[in-house]
Parts: C-alpha cells; sequence; structure tokens
C-alpha cells in the first residue's frame, strides 16, 4: 500500500511532523513502513512554461527547438525531441544548471542549436513508466491550461509529497484504504480524524425506476448496491485526481474509471461501473456462473467460467466476475453516458477462488478476498456519485438499487483488565486501557471492571480478548513490557538419546576428516531411486517447480556424489563429505512416507598428502572401512557388524559390501563403478550409505572397567596360502573357533598375491595372540591351542606356508 | 739409567699420541698398542727382572705411575672425543623446524548445523527439550491446526509444494508445534524445533527452496509476553553479543496474538547505521508472539488457563549476519572452500 502524505492529511492533522518520524512511529506501532518515497527526490528548478513557437531543428527530423515562455523578459530556447510537442502547450522544464533523477541539466548546445534546460516526461520526473497516463507515456508530459507560467512545477505536479510504502500483513486489511490508514495514524497521534464529504444534489428521477437488481446468490452476495449517473462527460480527470493515483500506484484512464479507483483507494471499497446502454436490459442479476460460461473480461481476454464463479449479469449473460474484473462489452467507453455505479459485498473465499482459477489478481480482489468494510459499502457508493456530480458533470438519480441481507453488527468483545496485564506482564490501569481503545475509535463502556468493547466494522481482525491484548499492548509500546523469564517448575532440558548419538555421530565423522554436507530432499523421478537401499514407491510433488525437483529422494548419495563433483571440477582434488538427512520411503498408514534418517559419505583423491615428506595415501576401500569401523567402534557395534561382499546398482562388483548389524544389511560401501564415476567427472571414488536410525537404536552395553593385564601375551604367526577368493573374515572365524578361551586376539598383518604365488592364490598372515588374566601361560598351552587352529585351518583348506 | 729414560721417552711418545687422535676409535688403537697386554710399557715391567734387586720396587713404582698419568690423560681425551661425537650426531640430526608438520585430517560441521546447535545448547541451557518432527507433513498439522484453515489468506504468506490434497512439505516447522502440543496431553512444556522447511520459490542469492528454521514454544500456567521478552533478550545477548539490545514491533502470524517481530541492535555497527542494518541501528531477526488460543484449544488445552509463546527464525539469515555471507546457495552447494571456512571456534 502506498500512502501519499498529502493525500492523508486530508483527513488527519499531519502538521509539523517529519515523513521519517511519523513513519518510525506507524512502524513501531502496528504496520511496517518499508520505504519513505520523497516525490521530489534528486528534482532541483523545475518550472511550468507554455511553449510558444516550434521549429524543426535543421539537423535532426526528430528535434525541434521550442521558444518557451516562463513568465520572465525573454522566452528561453529548448530543443526538444518528444514527439508530441506542440505550441500553445503548458509543460515542465529543467532550468539551466537544475537538477532530474539527481543529474545536473546545464545550458548547452544539441547539434549545433541552444538548449537551455530541458522538457520533461513524467518519467524523467522520477515516476513509475506504467502509472503515467497512456497519453503521456510516451513523450512529455501536458499540464492543464489554466496552469500559470513560471508556477514551480513541483507543486505544480504535487511532487511536493512523500509516499509511504505499507507493507501490510494478511490481518491489516483495513489499512487498503487511506482512511483506514487515517484510523491507525490518527490513533497513534491521539488526533482526530476528517471523513470525505459525500452530498451532492439528486435529480427527482429515482435509480430503481431505471434499473432493477436481483441477487440469487445471496449467501456468497449479501449486499449489492448501484448508483445510476445521467449525462456524464467522460474525459481527463483533473489534475488533482490523477496525482492521487499516481502517487497511489495507479495509472489515470479517464474521468470514471478513474473515479471508482480512487474510491477503491480511499475507502477500500471496491467499486465497478457499467455503461448503463451497454448493458441493455436495465437489469442486474448477481449469480453463480454456469459450468463453461464464456465472458470476455474488459483486458479483451476470453475466459471460461466454473460454476464457483460468482458473476454480474445482465439478466442474460454475464456482464462481469464478481469482484475480480468487468466484461469487456459493459465497460465505460468515450461514448458512454449514463454510468451504473456498483458498490457490494462480495464472499471474500468466492473471489479468492475466482481470482485464482482465472489467474486475475486485481485491487479490487485483494480487497475483497481479505474482506471489506460492510459499513462502507453505501457511503463509498455516495462518494462515487458526489464525485460524478462534480467531475464529470453527471446527474444522479435519486436513491440507490439496493439488495441488503448484510450483517453490519460490529464484533463484540468483553475483557477483564486482568487478562490483559496477565497475557503481557504488566501493569496498565484500566483507564489507560480504555483511552487507547478510544483512540483507536473502539466503542468501550466499563462495568463491573470489565471492558465491554464493540469493534469497529472496518477492523474485521479484532474478535477475540487476544485480539485487544494486541491493541493495548502495540499502542501501549512494546518498549514498555518488562524482560521476565517463564517461572514455575523447571525441569532440566537436553536432547534425548537418539538426538546425542546423532550429534556423537556427527562430531564423530567430522573428526575423522568428512565435511559435513547438505543437499536437497527433492530430487528428479531418474534420481529418486539411485542407490535407494530398498525398493519402495517414490513421493512425487503435485505440481513441481521443474522435473529437478520433482520427487522425494530414496538415496542421500546421488546429490552428495553432484556436490563431490562440483568441488573436483574446480580444483578440489581430494574431496571427503559426509550428510546425515532423511529419504522418503513408500507411505505409511497416516498417508505420509516412511522418513528414515540415513548416513551417506563420499571420498575421492587422496587421503594423506603430505608432499614434502613423500606420504600419499589414496583414498580406497579400506580408508572408509576404516572410518566406519571407528564410528561402529564409539557405538559399541564393533562384535555387531559384519561385511559381506555385494552387488549394489552403480557400484563396482568387486569392490562392495553390504554392512550388517547382526545379520541384518543396513547400509553398504564401496566403489562407485568406473562408469559412474566417468559419467561424474570422478577419479577413483567411494560411497557408503547406511540407516542411520538402526545404528542409533542398536543398545549399548554399560561401560566396565576390564583389569589391565597383569600377565604377559604370547603371540604366534601363521601364514597360509588360500584361493584367491577366499575372505579373511571367514579364515577370522576358523581361527577364533579353533583357538578357545585362551585366544584373544587375530590380526592381519600381511596379504601377499603377487607374481610369486601361484595363480588363484593369495597368502595371508595373521598374528595370533593368547593370553589369560589369571597368570602366565606355559608354552605347553599355547602349543596345544595353536595346533587346534592350525589343525582347524588345514582342515578348511588352507595351507601352512 | 737407561731404562729411566726409555720410560720417560715412552711416556711423552704415547701422550702425544693420545692428544692427535680424533675420535674414540684412534684412541682405542692407542690405548690398545701401548696400555695393552703387548704394549710397551707392559714390556717394561716384563723387563725389570733384569734390574738388580733393590731397584725393582722404585722401578715398579715409577712404572706405575706414569701407567696411572697415561691413563688419566687417556681418560679425559675419551671424555672430550665422546662429548665431540655427541655434539656431531646432534649436529647432524638437525632438522628445518619450519617445515609444515605431517596433516591430521579434520574436517568441520556444516555452517548451518553450527548456528543451529549453538541455538540448541543456549535453549537446552534454559530447559527446553529438542523436538522434531517429519518433512513431509499433513496440511492439518502445516496449517489447520495453527488457525490457517483452507482458504485462509496468510496461506498466500507460504507457496507449498503440494503432495496430495492433504499431504505437503512442511513450510515451516510450526507442525512440530502442534505434534508437541498433541503429545503432552495439557502437561506445560519447553521445547526448541530445528529442521528443514521447503517453499515454492525459485532459487537465486536470497530464496531457496528448501532452508532450515528453528522454533521456540513455551507453554504452561500464567506464561506471559514478559516472559517471551525476557526469554528473547537472552538469546539476542548470548548469540549476538552482550551488549545487543532488542525490541518488538507489531507483526502478524496467524498462530500467536499478540504478534512481533524482534529485531536486535545493529551487531556491527552498534546502532550507528552501517550496511549491515540498511542504516536503521537495527536488525530483524525473528518473529514471535503469544500461542492464539484456537491454537491451544485445537491440541487439547484450555487456553483460559494456559498460555504460551512461540518464536521461529531462519539459522541461514543468522548465519548470513554473523560470517557475512552473501549468497543462500553456498549453505547447499558445498564447495569445500566454504565448508572449511567454518571450522575454527570464536569467541
Ligand atoms: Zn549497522
Amino acid at each position: 500500500m502506498l500512502v501519499s502524505l498529502k493525500w492523508l492529511s486530508q483527513y488527519v492533522d499531519l502538521q509539523g511532523l517529519e515523513a521519517e518520524d511519523l513513519a518510525e512511529k506507524i512502524t513501531r506501532s502496528g504496520i511496517e513502513v518499508e520505504g519513505v518515497h520523497h516525490l521530489s527526490k534528486g528534482i532541483k528548478k523545475i518550472m511550468v512554461g507554455q511553449i510558444k513557437e516550434i521549429k524543426k531543428h535543421p539537423d535532426s527530423d526528430h528535434l525541434n527547438i521550442c521558444q518557451v515562455d516562463f513568465g520572465e523578459d525573454e522566452l528561453s530556447q529548448i530543443v526538444c525531441g518528444a514527439p508530441n510537442v506542440a505550441e500553445g502547450q503548458k509543460i515542465v522544464a529543467v532550468r539551466p544548471n537544475g537538477y532530474v533523477g539527481g543529474k545536473k541539466i546545464k545550458k548547452g548546445k544539441l547539434r549545433g542549436e541552444v538548449s537551455n534546460g530541458m522538457i520533461c516526461s513524467l518519467q524523467e520526473l522520477g515516476i513509475e513508466g506504467k502509472v503515467v497516463p497512456k497519453k503521456y507515456a510516451d513523450g512529455i508530459y501536458v499540464l492543464p491550461e489554466e496552469t500559470p507560467v513560471g508556477m514551480d512545477a513541483i507543486k505544480a505536479l504535487g511532487l511536493d509529497d512523500v509516499i509511504l510504502e505499507l507493507g501490510l500483513t494478511p490481518n491489516r486489511s483495513d489499512a487498503m484504504s487511506m482512511l483506514g490508514v487515517a484510523y491507525e495514524v490518527a490513533a497513534i497521534l491521539s488526533e482526530e480524524i476528517k471523513l470525505p464529504e459525500t452530498a451532492h444534489e439528486e435529480s427527482a428521477q429515482k435509480a430503481e425506476e431505471v434499473l432493477k437488481v436481483r441477487v440469487e446468490a445471496k449467501d456468497v452476495n449479501p449486499m449489492y448496491t448501484a448508483k445510476v449517473v445521467k449525462n456524464v462527460k467522460i474525459g481527463e480527470s483533473p489534475l488533482w485526481l490523477q496525482q492521487r493515483l499516481m502517487a497511489a500506484g495507479v495509472r489515470p484512464l479517464n474521468n470514471v474509471v478513474d473515479i471508482t479507483n480512487y474510491i477503491l483507494m480511499e475507502y477500500g471499497q471496491p467499486l465497478h461501473a457499467f455503461d448503463y446502454d451497454a448493458l441493455g436490459t436495465g437489469e442486474i442479476v448477481v449469480r453463480l456462473a454456469k459450468e463453461g460460461e464464456p465472458i470476455k473480461t474488459l483486458d479483451g481476454q476470453d475466459r471460461v467460467l466454473n460454476a464457483k464463479n460468482l458473476v454480474i449479469t445482465n439478466g442474460k449473460e454475464p456482464v462481469a466476475v464478481a469482484g475480480v474484473m468487468g466484461g469487456y462489452d459493459s465497460e465505460v467507453t468515450d461514448k458512454t453516458t449514463t454510468v451504473v455505479i456498483e458498490s457490494a459485498y462480495f464472499d471474500g473465499l468466492t473471489v479468492r477462488y475466482t481470482a485464482k482459477d482465472l489467474g486475475l489478481r486485481s485491487e479490487a480482489s485483494a480487497r475483497y478476498e481479505k474482506g471489506v468494510d460492510p459499513n462502507r459499502v453505501i457511503p463509498a457508493a455516495e462518494r462515487a456519485a458526489q464525485l460524478l456530480a462534480e467531475i464529470a458533470g453527471g446527474e444522479v438519480l435519486s436513491g440507490a438499487v439496493v439488495f441488503d441481507e448484510l450483517d453490519k453488527t460490529p464484533a463484540k468483545v468483553v475483557v477483564s483488565p486482568d487478562f490483559v496485564n496477565s497475557r503481557l506482564g504488566m501493569k496498565i490501569s484500566l483507564n489507560e486501557m480504555v483511552t487507547i481503545l478510544t483512540r483507536l475509535k473502539f466503542d468501550v463502556e466499563t462495568a463491573n471492571g470489565l471492558l465491554y468493547i464493540d469493534a469497529p466494522t472496518r477492523r474485521q481482525d479484532i474478535k477475540i480478548e487476544e485480539d485487544i491484548v494486541e491493541e493495548i499492548a502495540r499502542l501501549y509500546g512494546y518498549d514498555e513490557i518488562p524482560a521476565t523469564v517463564p517461572v514455575g517448575e523447571s525441569k532440566a532440558g537436553g536432547l534425548n538419546a537418539y538426538q546425542a548419538k546423532r550429534r556423537l555421530i556427527h562430531h564423530q565423522l567430522q573428526g575423522s576428516g568428512l565435511y559435513q554436507a547438505l543437499t536437497y530432499s527433492l530430487t528428479s523421478d531418474e534420481l529418486s531411486q539411485k542407490y535407494a537401499l530398498e525398493t519402495a514407491p517414490t513421493t512425487r510433488l503435485l505440481m513441481p517447480m521443474s522435473e529437478e525437483r520433482s520427487t522425494l529422494r530414496q538415496s542421500i548419495l546421488p546429490h552428495l556424489i553432484e556436490s563431490v563433483t562440483y568441488n573436483v571440477s574446480r580444483q578440489q582434488d581430494s574431496v571427503a563429505l559426509y550428510e546425515i538427512g532423511s529419504v522418503f520411503l513408500g507411505e505409511t498408514e497416516e498417508g505420509l512416507p516412511r522418513e528414515e534418517s540415513h548416513l551417506a559419505a563420499v571420498m575421492t583423491g587422496n587421503w594423506l598428502n603430505n608432499a614434502w615428506q613423500g606420504e600419499h595415501k589414496k583414498v580406497d576401500f579400506f580408508v572408509l572401512k576404516g572410518i566406519l569401523e571407528s564410528l561402529f567402534a564409539k557405538l559399541d557395534l564393533t562384535t555387531r557388524i559384519t561385511y559381506e561382499t555385494a552387488v549394489v546398482d552403480g557400484l563396482h562388483p568387486g569392490r562392495t559390501a553390504n554392512i550388517l548389524l547382526d545379520g541384518k544389511r543396513i547400509g553398504f560401501l564401496g566403489q562407485l563403478h568406473p562408469a559412474e564415476q566417468k559419467a561424474n567427472g570422478l577419479k577413483e571414488t567411494y560411497v557408503m550409505e547406511l540407516n542411520l536410525e538402526e545404528i542409533i537404536a542398536a543398545s549399548i552395553e554399560p561401560l566396565v572397567y576390564v583389569p589391565v593385564p597383569r600377565f604377559p601375551s604370547i603371540s604366534r604367526d601363521i601364514a597360509l596360502i588360500v584361493d584367491r577368493t577366499t575372505k579373511a573374515a571367514d579364515l577370522e572365524a576358523t581361527i577364533r573357533n579353533a583357538g578357545g578361551k585362551l585366544l584373544k586376539e587375530v590380526n592381519v598383518f600381511d596379504l601377499y598375491e603377487g607374481e610369486k604365488m601361484e595363480l588363484g592364490k593369495k597368502s595371508v598372515a595373521f598374528t595370533l595372540t593368547y593370553f589369560t588374566p589369571e597368570r602366565t601361560l606355559t608354552d605347553e598351552e599355547v602349543v596345544a591351542a595353536h595346533d587346534k587352529v592350525v589343525a582347524a585351518l588345514t582342515e578348511s583348506g588352507a595351507e601352512l606356508r | 739409567m737407561a731404562m729411566i729414560e726409555q720410560l720417560t721417552q715412552l711416556k711423552e711418545e704415547v701422550i702425544e699420541k693420545i692428544t692427535a687422535t680424533e675420535n674414540i676409535k684412534q684412541l682405542n688403537e692407542v690405548r690398545v698398542a701401548y696400555l695393552g697386554k703387548k704394549g710397551p710399557i707392559t714390556d717394561l715391567l716384563k723387563g725389570m727382572g733384569k734390574l738388580p734387586v733393590e731397584e725393582r720396587p722404585k722401578m715398579g713404582a715409577l712404572v706405575n705411575e706414569v701407567r696411572a698419568e697415561v691413563q688419566h690423560i687417556h681418560d679425559v681425551r675419551k671424555a672430550t672425543l665422546e662429548e665431540q661425537a655427541i655434539q656431531e650426531q646432534l649436529e647432524k640430526e638437525a632438522i628445518d623446524v619450519t617445515l609444515p608438520g605431517r596433516p591430521v585430517k579434520v574436517a568441520n560441521a556444516h555452517p548451518l548445523t553450527r548456528v543451529i546447535e549453538e541455538i540448541e545448547d543456549l535453549f537446552i541451557s534454559m530447559g527446553y527439550e529438542v523436538a522434531e518432527g517429519p518433512e513431509v507433513e499433513k496440511d492439518y498439522y502445516n496449517f489447520e491446526a495453527l488457525n490457517l484453515p483452507k482458504g485462509h489468506p496468510a496461506r498466500d504468506m507460504q507457496d507449498t509444494f503440494y503432495i496430495s490434497e492433504e499431504i505437503l512439505m512442511r513450510t515451516h516447522t510450526s507442525p512440530v508445534q502442534a505434534r508437541t502440543m498433541e503429545k503432552k496431553q495439557g502437561a506445560s512444556f519447553k521445547i526448541i524445533c530445528p529442521g528443514k522447511v521447503f517453499r515454492r520459490d525459485n532459487d537465486d542469492a536470497t530464496h531457496s527452496h528448501q532452508f532450515t528454521q528453528i522454533e521456540g514454544l513455551v507453554v504452561g500456567e500464567n506464561i506471559r509476553m514478559s516472559d517471551l521478552k525476557g526469554t528473547l533478550d537472552i538469546f539476542a545477548k548470548k548469540m549476538f553479543g552482550e551488549d545487543r539490545e532488542i525490541r518488538l514491533r507489531p507483526s502478524f502470524f496467524p498462530f500467536t496474538e499478540p504478534s512481533v517481530e524482534m529485531d536486535i541492535s545493529c551487531f556491527k555497527c552498534g546502532g550507528e547505521g552501517c550496511n549491515v542494518c540498511k542504516h536503521t541501528g537495527w536488525i530483524e531477526i525473528l518473529g514471535a508472539g503469544m500461542v492464539h488460543p484456537n491454537v491451544l484449544s485445537m491440541a487439547g488445552y484450555d487456553p483460559k488457563k494456559v498460555s504460551g509463546f512461540a518464536f521461529g527464525m531462519g539459522p541461514e539469515r543468522i548465519a548470513m549476519l554473523k560470517y557475512g555471507v552473501d549468497d543462500i546457495r553456498h549453505f547447499y552447494t558445498n564447495d569445500v572452500r566454504f565448508l572449511s571456512q567454518f571450522h575454527r571456534t570464536e569467541e
């Protein structure tokens, strides 16, 4: 909402107030002022002049040399390129050394001809092109004939004004009108408000004699009034009216349309003007549209209506979409003489849905959607009639054609001052509360220590006690509220067990050298199931903004791999990222997708890069596995996690493992398939993803100290030749099974599968550690245990080296 | 006395040799050559049998005296050479201490996580619990339970990704508040709700279709607006500096009444006016208010007996303000050169 302070001061005394101070007051007490625009900013020395004589520029086919009268002894020569320049025009010019748009205009020569300044268009004077009257959109602005030459053009154009740009929240639709803003400002300043005059003469003929109104859709149109004005002379609006509209961001059109727009701005009540003769039937019928019914709206578009849309008809066919836009065929034109002014109350939701259906949001629909003041429907129509008489020379038929079943009673709220104070934590007296509500022009009575309030119908947002609390607080001032903290029982706060473990996992992974990444949950249909841990239906948006963000992810990896590619293609060759986030699988009984928290990681490039000491370690399967193992150790899962060779789409078939918890698959790790690496512009890259909820839910044993060994342990190495496909984990299991109680540790210390090996064989060497906490082991005990291990291994087909 | 002369000569000779040694090895050779069992001193002692009996003790004492003296000089020389050897060893082992150390890989949290954890911890210290909820929500929890019935004009404020008529991507973390109230069944509580939220926005420098929010909710008997103000004051000072001031401005949210927006005095210029605060001295940080009675009663609380306050903010905005990040897309690009800047600690 753009508020001209000159316009506003018609209703409230703003004398002696700086615009910035007023803006601050308005912001602090309720409505945010998002901008303060001084219209004369960057403009100096502009003057009204009259073009006395025009000559073609000898060296140009579009420039004219104008002799301009500024009421001085001599005419001033100004070269002008505007196509609409003509002798006799009253124009606005910047004089030499004046400014427009903050730029200085000097005396100069244009293609050899002296030019003392510049004749201006409205755009050059800082007025937005979209509100400049069409007639002057591509040329200089022409003032009315009666404007005196030599006058300061800032005054003549009404640029001695300041516009406040209000950022309105949806509850404050009352401030979508100048009068609404005036009530607000008057309350803030403790001033009185002057309402506009609507009195006008009316002819003997009654409006009812020429027009009938019938409302069929009463529940969505409880009030419809029409005034009829005859002998209207369509023309340009007076300057003051055009200036008001331009200041409010509306383009002046002709006097009738301008008047309806002016009243829309002044009262917040949308009006529509019909050409009475074009209606053709002397009748207005309001009803719901028929499914598929066509209408050509005044923007020239052919539109198709549905049965939920409310239309104004002439009894035969739609002539307007109620509250949204008028029809093309009943529009006021230059030839119109009799005008029907509609002022009505349409249901907000109906207008909202219709505007949405037609993709048509207008100043009118915006106001209906949020609810107009039931008590302004009639005054707005009367005000329009008054202005039509005054400005367009119209003859107002007496009375109005009215259908009215609208409830106009104000909302009644009863509040106790204690309630207000207990909600705010303040001690405001009853009298102070009454004063504030009176400033807001609420009707207040007090009885039994309670406030009985009739909220004015313009304030549709006031319904309950809490609304009154807010009104009192905002005008009393939020600065006056003390700062306290909640009293009463207090419990220790904290993370729950799940959250605490998740944080631990974050910190562990970061400490392992992986940066935490955040990627989008929405992805393409194509990527949504890639690398998913399970097969489940996907969840897709009804109306995606793009195919790229249309479907919820079932795996974190695709986007995380993209992030790694992003880095690698920017010379970051070594990248390690992880992400913890939700994936979305199938559907639960509630109808929502099952959200599962996953952990994913991607690593590529060098893991260790210590150039000057010549240490380089490329990321490989075991780097990533080692990071996971230390995470599992932290979570007390070491003995419960196992790995098995796996095949996962998109991963290297020989370098991929399933991760199992208590034998159940919870995730995988492996190298990206070389083809995937190539497609993503990556070198050797390792990835993993697992179900985080499973590893967090796995219980952790209490931590109990184990005595530090007092007796030495004894180690034996054993080297085995086995098939290349034999798994170290299987060998270890054989060893552990055979080793008995004394065998404490089994560690791989060597792996060889080179040339010296028979084809298809490899050598794996283990260190076995024997230990008992009770005593020093004897050789015999160790030999006995170790022999069993060797026997078991031999039996399993391993060959001792 | 040929033998005495011989002894003196021998002594001078051996001392000269010992002094000339340059390392322990040479010294050992000299020692073996002169003081060993086959050395000239031993020979001299052996040759004493040829002397008259009365001269033997005197001569024996003299030889032993020389032997002791030589031994002493040898020992001193040995100590010197050993010391010298150690020095040489140390010199050889000297390193360039200015060379870089062996890298230890440690990464860090995403800046949004950093901000969220900081806020979580602050409110946890004030007795709050952390509550979370689904990112895909029912229209009911996202809107209706928050006093935003279908067709409410305020639904325009949040353009929504719908999945079906009743299911959507949550547009704020407030549904967690609605769910928590429903679960707590009338009990008083304090929660903070961080999470991802989604809006139909084109991604640009200031908009992101996915972003994060963190909201707080306190419900109980006699919760006052002054409690909200005091709580936000603590938050502002802890998060943005002890000398921060806050101010509340009236605003509108369908789920609170009264509703306010909180500004803090600019932490960059202290209120004088600068680019960060757009020359107003104040920076808008969050929205807040007293829980709307409709929201309370829909969750089964009696708004006559129980009241509450709620607040919500955007970690992206806070991170952008705090760290001067100029483009919201940085948070979702995961450029390591960006992420790694949030490694170090701050005062
Ligand atoms: Zn500042």
